[in-house]
C-alpha cells in the first residue's frame, strides 16, 4: 500500500506536512469533512486546531480516497473553513490507564480536571476488544447492598450489569449512592473501585456524587470522568468508554472488584442519534439509528469476570425513561442487554416508599446463580418467587377494588390487600442510611408473608414453611 | 489457499468496505482485506467497484489497502470435531482464537474450524470398487460415544469409488476415499466445505407427523412442535426467549442441538458453556455438550459476523441431517439478526422499507425457516431440521416487521407474556395468544401415547381457559363472589392448571423436565377435576368442598413430587381423585335428598 499511486486532489484542503492539513470542505453540527488527505485510517484520533490555536479532539468516521469526514468531540463552535488544522495522530483514541487515577476526576475525553498533574500509564484505545466468551467466568456471587428490593428480589451479582430505569424526578441518585456506599460482599475484604461515568448530568448532581464518594471516604478509591450537562454532547460518546477501558485495566490487571455507575445512558443515546441525523443516516425508532443496539452493547458487554483473574466489572447504569415510557427505545434496547433492571415506580414514590422500587417489572436476570444454599439462604429462592406472585395478586386485586369497592371483596382478597401493605410498608420501605443484612431482608419477606394463609403459597415447601414461618409471625 | 489480489480500498464506512480496480471478483466470495487480512464478503459487484462487508472490526483500515480474493464463497467447515465445539458467527473456533489471542478476541487472527492435529478412527462402511452417488455414507467415524458420524460423499459427487482407506486413524485433511466421477478424479476427505447462504440438497420433503418432544408441559401438550417444523419465540425484555431456547437446547429429544447466540449475552453462552457439559442427555446418559455445537456471536462482536451466523448455524444443521439425524437449531436472537441485515443494508445506503429494515427482510427470512424441514436425504434415510427462533419485538409490540414477517414462515407461534413474566410464571408462554398448526399433523402420534385420549383432554383444558378467560371479565367487574360454584370451579380449575401444570420450574431436579407420559397423566388429573368436579357440583356439592379435599394436596404437588417413571404414583393420584370427588358427590346427594324427605 503506498501513497504515491494516487494523486492529491487540490481541494480546499492542503498539507502542512505528512499527517497535518489545513482547510476544510465542510462543517455540519459536530461534523466536519476534509479532502486531500491520504493515509488516513477509520476511527483514527484527530486533533483539530482553531484559527486562535486551541485544540480539540476528533475521530475519523469515515474514510475514503483522499477524504475523511470527523466528528469533533468538543464541537465545532468558532472553527473556520479556511485556516482549521487537522491531524491525524494514526491511533485511536486512548486512555491512560494506572492506579495513579483513582482519587481523580477527568472530563468526558479523560483528560484531568481537578488540577493535578497528568497521570503516567499505559494509554488503551477507548474502544477495547470484545470478550471471548469461553474466557468469561459465569457470574454467581451474591453483592449485599443492604437494600431490600434488590438483595431479597432481583439480587444483583458481582460481574452483572443491572441498570436502574427511573424517571425524572424519582430518586435514582439516592438509590445509587446507598448502593455504591453499602454494597459489598459478606465475609471478603478484596480491593474494590468505583468507576463513575456522568454523561450530560447537571453540575449539582455530579457535586452529588462526588459528594457522596468523599463522606463516604471512598474518594481514593473512584476515579470519575464528567460529561456534564454544558459539555458537547458529542464527547459523551466517548466517556462511558473512556471508562470501561480503565475500569478493565482495574479489574483484570490490577484485580480489582469495580463497580462501574454510569448516569444517564439516556443522554448518552441522545449524543448517538444527534450524529447519526447529522449524517443523515436512516432512523429506525424514535430518529435513533439502527445500530443503537450493537453501540449500546458495546458498552454493557464490558462488564463481567474472566476465569483465571482475580478482578470483576459490575455495571450499574442509569436509564431515565422519558415521560416514564419503559417501552422507549433507550431502556426497551438496554433491557434487551442488561441482566435485568431495577424499575423505579412513581406511583410508590408518591406514596412516600423509598427506595420506589417497582415489584413486578424489575428483574435480576443472574439472580438464580447467585442465591441459595451457600451463598444466601436455602429457601431465598422460593421465597423470593412467593413474594412477586403474591405481590403481582395484590396488583390484580387493587384494580378490581378500584371497580367494585373494597367492601365488595373476598375475605382472602382483603388478606391480599394486607400482604401489600406489609410488603411495601416493612419489606421495601427503608432508611436511605439502612444496612440490611441478607438474614434480615428474608426475614422480613417471611413477615409479610405471613399475612397470608398457607394454601396461597403455592411456592414454598412445607419444609420452608415450618422452619421459617415461625420466625416471620 | 489460492489468494489474489483482486482491488484495493476506497472508502470504509464501519464495517461495510468500497473497494475500486476490481477486476476478478465473483459475488459472495470470501475476501480478505488490508495487512491485517481482516475476512469480509463481497456483497455487491458495480464495474469496477464492489462493496465488502467485513467480519472484523474496521478501525485504522485505510483507503489504498489491498484486498485478496480467496476464490470461494463463505464457507464453513463439516467433518469431526464440531460437535462440542463453541464457534463465532464465521466458524472460527473461540477456545481455540482464546488459545491464540487471549481473553479478548483481537482482529486478523484466523484458526480453521476443525482441529488439524487430532486424529480420528475411520472405518469404511464399503469397499471398492463400487458406485455412489452425492450424500452416501463412505464410513463412520465415531465422535463422541453416542453420535455415530457419517463420512458422506459430497452433494454432486457421483461416480465410481476407485479406493477407500482401510479402517484407521486419520485426521480431517486426510483422503478417505477416491471417487472417478464424469467430471475427473475426486478426492474426499474426512471434512468438506459447503458454502453456507446454499442450502444442502435433500432427496424429498416428508410429511411431519412427529413431535419434537421438548419436556415443557405448556409446549408439548397445548403447542406442539412438529419435527422438521417452524417455530417463533416472541418475547419482550425480561419475559424468558432465552430461557424457553435453553430449555429446549437442554431437553429436546433431537439428536444434535445447533444453539446460534445471535447477537445477545456474553454471560448467557458462558452459562451454557458451564453448565451443559454438567447436565446429563435423559436418553444417552451422557453430557449435553456431547451433542450441541455452539455459535456464539454476543452483541458487542462485529455486526457483520452476526449477520453471517444464522447461516453457519443451519449449514452445520443440515450436514448432520444429511447423515440421517433429527437436528433442532435454536436461533437467538433473529431481531438482532435482522438488525445487524438492517445497519448493513443502511451502511450501503439502501433504499429501506418498513422501519428502516430493507424490502429483502421478508425473503431472507423465509430462506431461512425452510431450510428447516423433514426430508428424506439424498442417502435414503428419514431425518429433519426443526428451528426454533427467538424475536425481540420493540417495546414487546409484535406488530413490528421481524414478528410479523416471521409469521408468515412458521406453524408454531410460542407468544411470551409481560405479565405471566412478572407473576414469575414460567415459561411465560401465553395461551391465549399462541398457536400451533402442527396439532393436526402430530394428534395421531399423540394419541398412540394416550389411548387415543390426548385430543379430547387438549381441547377440553383450552376451552376451560377460554370460558375462564370469558369469566375473568366478569370478574373484573363484579368480583368472583357474584358468580355460582360451577362457573367458579371454571376459574379454579384454570387455576389449578396454571399452577400446577403450566408452570414449570426450570431449576428443580424433577420438575425441569416432563416426559410424555407424565404430561399425559397430569393433564387427565386436572381434566377429571374440572369434568368429575362439575357433576359433583350439580349434584349438590360445594367448590368449598371440593377444594379441601385431601388428594389435592399431592394434586398440587404432583409436578414436583413424581418423577417421570412414577406413573403409578400420578394413576394412584388420579384414582383417589375420582375417589374422593365421587364421596363428595354421594354425601351432598345424601343430604339433599334428607332435606328434600
Amino acid at each position: 500500500m503506498s501513497s504515491q499511486t494516487y494523486s492529491l486532489d487540490v481541494g480546499p484542503t492542503s498539507p502542512l506536512n505528512d499527517r497535518e492539513y489545513v482547510g476544510l470542505r465542510e462543517l455540519s453540527g459536530p461534523i466536519l469533512a476534509v479532502e486531500g488527505i491520504h493515509d488516513v485510517g477509520y476511527n483514527e484520533l484527530v486533533e483539530v486546531t482553531d484559527g486562535q490555536g486551541r485544540v480539540r479532539l476528533g475521530m475519523t468516521l469515515e474514510v475514503s480516497r483522499g477524504a475523511a469526514v470527523v466528528q469533533v468531540f468538543e464541537g465545532t463552535a468558532g472553527l473556520r473553513l479556511s485556516d482549521t488544522r487537522v491531524r491525524f495522530r494514526g491511533e485511536p483514541l486512548s486512555v491512560t490507564t494506572s492506579l495513579e487515577i483513582l482519587g481523580r476526576v477527568f472530563d468526558g475525553l479523560g483528560r484531568p480536571i481537578d488540577g493535578g498533574p497528568e497521570p503516567v500509564g499505559e494509554q488503551r484505545d477507548v474502544n477495547g476488544l470484545p470478550v471471548n466468551p469461553t474466557a468469561r467466568d459465569f457470574p454467581r456471587k451474591f453483592i449485599q447492598t443492604g437494600i431490600s428490593a434488590i438483595d431479597g428480589m432481583n439480587t444483583l451479582v458481582r460481574g452483572q450489569k443491572l441498570p436502574i430505569f427511573s424517571g425524572s424526578g424519582l430518586p435514582h441518585r439516592l438509590l445509587v449512592s446507598q448502593i455504591t456506599r453499602q454494597a459489598k460482599i459478606v465475609g471478603e475484604d478484596a480491593p474494590f473501585a468505583v468507576v463513575f461515568a456522568g454523561m450530560g448530568i447537571k453540575h449539582d448532581e455530579a457535586m452529588f456524587y462526588l459528594r457522596t464518594f468523599e463522606e463516604s471516604g471512598a474518594m481514593q478509591r473512584v476515579a470519575a470522568f464528567l460529561s456534564l450537562a454544558d459539555a458537547p454532547s458529542v464527547e459523551r460518546l466517548i466517556t462511558p468508554r473512556a471508562a470501561l477501558t480503565v475500569a478493565e485495566y482495574l479489574a483484570f490487571d490490577a484485580g480489582m472488584h469495580v463497580l462501574v455507575l454510569l448516569t444517564d445512558m439516556t443522554n448518552y443515546c441522545e449524543a448517538v442519534r444527534e450524529i447519526s441525523t447529522q449524517r443523515q443516516g436512516i432512523p429506525s425508532r424514535k430518529g435513533y439509528p439502527g445500530y443503537l443496539y450493537s453501540d449500546l452493547a458495546s458498552i454493557y458487554e464490558r462488564a463481567g469476570m474472566l476465569t483465571g483473574r482475580p478482578g470483576s466489572i459490575t455495571q450499574v447504569p442509569v436509564v431515565t425513561m422519558p415521560n416514564d415510557d419503559i417501552s422507549h427505545p433507550v431502556p426497551d434496547l438496554s433491557g434487551y442487554i442488561t441482566e435485568g433492571q431495577i424499575v423505579l415506580e412513581r406511583d410508590l414514590h408518591q406514596r412516600g416508599v423509598y427506595p420506589p422500587i417497582a415489584g413486578l417489572p424489575s428483574l435480576s436476570r443472574l439472580m438464580k446463580d447467585g442465591i441459595g444454599e451457600g451463598m444466601t439462604r436455602a429457601d431465598h429462592a422460593h421465597l423470593a418467587s412467593q413474594l412477586f406472585a403474591g405481590y403481582a395478586k395484590v396488583k390484580e386485586i387493587r384494580a378490581l377494588a378500584s371497580v367494585i369497592g373494597e367492601e365488595e371483596l373476598t375475605p382472602l382478597d382483603n388478606r391480599y390487600l394486607q400482604f401489600g401493605e406489609a410488603f411495601e410498608r416493612e419489606f421495601l420501605s427503608q432508611r436511605i442510611d439502612e444496612d440490611r443484612t441478607i438474614e434480615q431482608t428474608l426475614a422480613l419477606g417471611w413477615k409479610a408473608l405471613s399475612v397470608l394463609p398457607r394454601e396461597e403459597l403455592h411456592r414454598i415447601t412445607e419444609e420452608e414453611y415450618r422452619t421459617y414461618h415461625e420466625q416471620g409471625a | 489457499m489460492r489468494d489474489r489480489l483482486i482491488g484495493h480500498v476506497r472508502r470504509v464506512v464501519g464495517p461495510v468496505v468500497e473497494m475500486d480496480g476490481v477486476a476478478d471478483a465473483q459475488m459472495l466470495e470470501l475476501v480478505y482485506v488490508g495487512a491485517d487480512r481482516l475476512v469480509g464478503e463481497v456483497v455487491r459487484l458495480y464495474g469496477e467497484e464492489a462493496t465488502i462487508q467485513v467480519y472484523e472490526d474496521t478501525t485504522g483500515l485505510r483507503p489504498g489497502a489491498a484486498v485478496y480474493g480467496s476464490g470461494e464463497p463463505l464457507s464453513v467447515e463439516l467433518g469431526p470435531g464440531l460437535v462440542g465445539g463453541i464457534y463465532d458467527g464465521v466458524q472460527r473456533p473461540l477456545d481455540e482464537l482464546r488459545r491464540l489471542t487471549g481473553d479478548f478476541v483481537t482482529k486478523g487472527v484466523d484458526a480453521p474450524a476443525l482441529d488439524r492435529e487430532k486424529r480420528w478412527t475411520f472405518r469404511p462402511s464399503l469397499t471398492a470398487p463400487c458406485d455412489v452417488r452425492g450424500g452416501a455414507v463412505l464410513g463412520v467415524v465415531q465422535e463422541t460415544a453416542f453420535l455415530e458420524h457419517r463420512i458422506l460423499a459430497p452433494p454432486g459427487v457421483s461416480g465410481r469409488v476407485t479406493e477407500i482407506r482401510p479402517e484407521g486413524e486419520y485426521t480431517v485433511d486426510d483422503v478417505v476415499a477416491t471417487v472417478e466421477t464424469a467430471s475427473g478424479r475426486q478426492e474426499i476427505r474426512l471434512h468438506q466445505k459447503w458454502p453456507v447462504r446454499q442450502g444442502r440438497p435433500y432427496a424429498e420433503r416428508l410429511p411431519q407427523t412427529m413431535p419434537l418432544i421438548t419436556g415443557q408441559r405448556v409446549l408439548d401438550t397445548l403447542f406442539p412442535v412438529a419435527r422438521g417444523g417452524a417455530v417463533v419465540v416472541p418475547g419482550g425484555f425480561g419475559t424468558g426467549k432465552t430461557m424457553v431456547q435453553q430449555a429446549l437446547a437442554k431437553w429436546c429429544d433431537a439428536d444434535i442441538v445447533v444453539y446460534i447466540g445471535c447477537g445477545e449475552r456474553g454471560n448467557e453462552m458462558t452459562g451454557v458453556l458451564t453448565d451443559f457439559p454438567k447436565l446429563v442427555d435423559p436418553r444417552t446418559g451422557r453430557s449435553l455438550m456431547e451433542r450441541t455445537i455452539l455459535i456464539a456471536n454476543t452483541s458487542n462482536m462485529p455486526v457483520a459476523a452476526r449477520e453471517a451466523s444464522i447461516y453457519t448455524g443451519i449449514t452445520i444443521a443440515e450436514y448432520f441431517r444429511d447423515m440421517g439425524y433429527d437436528v433442532a437449531v435454536m436461533a437467538d436472537s433473529t431481531s438482532r439478526w435482522a438488525e445487524a441485515l438492517r445497519e448493513l443494508s443502511g451502511r450501503m445506503e439502501e433504499m429501506p422499507a418498513e422501519e428502516g429494515f430493507p424490502a429483502y427482510l421478508a425473503t431472507r427470512l423465509a430462506e431461512f425457516y425452510e431450510r428447516a424441514g423433514m426430508v428424506r436425504t439424498l442417502s435414503g434415510q428419514e431425518a429433519s431440521i426443526t428451528t426454533i427462533g427467538a424475536v425481540s419485538p420493540p417495546g414487546g409490540d409484535f406488530s413490528e416487521p421481524v414478528t410479523q414477517h416471521t409469521k408468515r414462515f412458521i406453524r408454531t407461534f410460542w407468544a411470551l407474556d409481560r405479565q405471566l413474566a412478572n407473576a414469575r410464571h414460567y415459561p411465560a408462554v401465553s395461551w391465549m395468544e399462541s398457536y400451533s398448526e402442527y396439532v393436526d399433523d402430530v394428534a395421531g402420534w399423540w394419541g398412540e401415547k394416550t389411548n387415543g385420549e390426548w385430543r379430547e383432554l387438549r381441547t377440553g383444558i383450552m376451552s376451560v381457559m377460554q370460558r375462564e378467560a370469558r369469566l375473568e371479565q366478569v370478574v373484573k367487574l363484579v368480583g368472583a363472589d357474584v358468580l355460582p360454584d360451577s362457573q367458579r370451579l371454571v376459574l379454579e380449575a384454570a387455576e389449578l392448571f396454571k399452577n400446577a401444570f403450566l408452570q414449570q420450574n426450570a431449576y428443580d431436579a424433577i420438575d425441569a423436565y416432563c416426559g410424555v407420559e407424565k404430561q399425559y397423566l397430569m393433564l387427565k388429573i386436572i381434566v377429571t377435576y374440572y369434568t368429575r368436579g362439575g357433576e359433583a357440583i350439580r349434584r349438590g356439592a360445594t367448590l368449598a368442598s371440593l377444594r379441601k379435599m385431601k388428594v389435592m394436596r399431592d394434586v398440587m404437588q404432583m409436578k414436583f413430587e413424581c418423577g417421570n417413571e412414577d406413573v403409578a404414583r400420578l394413576e394412584s393420584i388420579l384414582t383417589r381423585l375420582e375417589k374422593s370427588i365421587d364421596e363428595l358427590a354421594n354425601v351432598f346427594a345424601r343430604r339433599r335428598s334428607d332435606v328434600t324427605a
